[in-house]
């Protein structure tokens, strides 16, 4: 079995064992599985793909086919003890809303996306006067699903403003964990764990 | 309609007389059934399967009557997605259906073919009898329920009112309840049976020849209900039925109408009018949410099983937006769901044919 993603594997290291958890953008269920199997958690998934969910349910696990945009709102209050939104937010059509879905749901959420002001990204942008395409974020401007692009400051500030506690936070650059400070400028991508 | 000489094959007659929904009791109630594969010394590894409307047992085995192959072949039997060398696959005939099950053309107490008084059936009868069937199987509790269309209303409702007997339940191009359209579709084909002199008010056992015609032309009208619009186009358009031009008559000039006339014809040979006539009205009386104050989360609140969910992009008959529905309230339980919406581009009838997604998703859940 491949590692998982940096951010996934610091989400599956802080969810609590034995905790029922809802994966919003699940994929093929990579982190469900290593929750199920790890942590003994009680996985659950949403994905919008559906060669995606029916590689999910092929390896057993419980996924259902929906848009979190639009399907998050049938899920009831405290569903879950925790909900996860890793490298999704930004792909939302309103991501203040749906951070208000994860929270709703679940009673604390882990939330992961690229830092847009992540100095290369400014440089690239000073520099070249384009819309930046990097490793993180690798599709043109026309075609790339990340459609509310985001940056860490720009992150706290809506938590801020929506009353969202910060438990803890992790920032990385390369796949490689670097520390909180200037966050904002170093990180290529972050991993926020909140509760209301 | 089926001759009971062709009807060879397993079936029991249940030892206690069957509650019905409707405050009735049915008396005697045979259950033809099917089975396939071997069951394990606990019996933990067996799969009931439901059939639809004009289904029956005849999953994987041939037709006694057609003799074509069984309606699920493709995907019940060893080394098949519902894999008979693992497990053991039992498919019971509805009750209210003509395959060896009792129906409105069984004998009824006065010696005589029941007809129309045979007693009106819900779907959540047709469960209660085929657990009584687990029970004189010694089936405690199954691997999973399995069923497409009707098939999968039963398997819901089956989930709903013994939710101890199963550890799995796959319900397929299914609903929990039967919409105004269906309805009324399934009204049509009433009439069209009804309409015809033949019927006798049900009482043409015996007497001359049965309403073959009406039961032909319901079965048309059901058809195209079971095909995607885009599924007929592409495959006879307006092409011409074995001529050049149009015979300005009223022939089957068009491809579609000479294979629905057969469809319909074809339908006669195999199913009892009056049988179609009880089981079209279960299904109308279906409503999950109904048995249980209105809400369909309460139906599945003491449910322990995994439930898995599939929908066709192309099915008009039972959309996607009705298996979300019984996803929504299967969330509101927590009960594990899977759902997919499936590609395919032949409306309903999609999972009885080719679709290797679906092939993976029923492999992958029965696990």
């Amino acid at each position: 079995m491949r590692p998982l993603r940096a951010d996934l594997a610091v989400i599956a290291a802080n969810v609590l064992p034995g905790s029922s958890v809802l994966d919003v953008g699940c994929g093929e269920g990579e982190l469900m599985e290593v929750l199920q199997r790890e942590r003994q958690c009680d996985a659950r998934g949403m994905e919008i793909d559906a060669e995606a969910v029916e590689r999910c349910v092929a390896r057993g696990l419980s996924v259902v086919q929906g848009d979190a945009d639009r399907d998050l709102a049938d899920y009831p209050d405290d569903a879950f003890d925790c909900a996860i939104l890793s490298q999704t937010l930004q792909t939302a059509a309103r991501p203040d809303a749906m951070l208000d879905q994860l929270l709703r749901i679940g009673r604390r959420a882990f939330v992961s996306f690229p830092n847009f002001a992540y100095w290369r990204m400014r440089f690239s942008l000073l520099t070249k006067g384009r819309m930046p395409v990097t490793r993180h974020l690798p599709v043109s401007w026309y075609e790339t699903q990340n459609i509310h692009h985001v940056t860490v400051l720009d992150f706290l500030e809506l938590l801020r403003a929506k009353g969202v506690r910060v438990e803890k936070s992790w920032f990385f650059t390369h796949e490689r964990e670097i520390g909180g400070r200037r966050a904002n400028w170093r990180a290529e991508h972050a991993v926020f764990q909140l509760s209301r | 309609m089926a001759s009971a000489s062709a009807l060879e094959g397993k079936s029991l007659v249940l030892p206690d007389p069957l509650p019905l929904d409707s405050g009735q009791r049915l008396e005697n109630v045979r259950l033809a059934f099917e089975t396939y594969g071997e069951p394990a010394a606990d019996k933990r590894n067996a799969i009931l399967i439901f059939h639809a409307l004009s289904g029956d047992q005849h999953v994987a085995s041939v037709h006694p009557i057609t003799g074509k192959p069984g309606w699920w072949d493709r995907m019940v039997g060893p080394g098949k997605p519902i894999d008979t060398s693992r497990y053991y696959v039992i498919c019971a005939n509805v009750i209210g259906g003509c395959m060896g099950s009792t129906g409105p053309a069984s004998e009824g107490p006065d010696g005589k073919p029941w007809a129309m008084r045979f007693p009106v059936i819900t779907i959540r009868d047709m469960v209660r009898s085929q657990i009584a069937l687990l029970d004189a199987l010694g089936i405690e509790k199954l691997h999973a329920v399995v069923g497409g269309s009707m098939g999968g209303m039963l398997a819901l409702s089956f989930a709903s009112n013994f939710p101890g007997r199963t550890e799995r339940v796959l319900a397929i191009a299914t609903t929990a309840r039967h919409s105004a359209q269906n309805i009324a579709f399934h009204e049509v084909g009433r009439q069209a049976v009804m309409a015809d002199p033949n019927w006798q008010g049900g009482d043409y056992y015996g007497h001359g020849k049965g309403p073959e015609k009406g039961l032909a032309v319901a079965r048309m009208a059901a058809h195209i209900t079971y095909l995607s619009e885009a599924g007929l186009t592409d495959k006879f358009g307006r092409r011409l039925q074995d001529r050049e031009a149009k015979s300005f008559g009223f022939d089957a000039d068009f491809q579609i109408e000479s294979y629905l006339r057969h469809q319909g014809i074809a339908f006669t040979d195999r199913f009892d009018a009056n049988a179609y006539l009880y089981i079209t009205r279960a299904m109308d009386y279906f409503d999950l949410a109904e048995e249980h104050g209105g809400r369909l989360a309460a139906a599945f609140a003491r449910s322990t099983a995994r439930f898995c969910l599939v929908s066709f992009d192309t099915d008009w008959l039972y959309p996607t937006a009705e298996s979300k529905h019984v996803v929504h309230a299967l969330n509101a339980v927590a009960a594990p769901v899977s759902f997919v919406e499936l590609s395919a581009p032949y409306g309903h009838d999609s999972f009885l044919l080719e679709c290797r997604p679906l092939d993976r998703v029923i492999k992958g859940f029965l696990g």
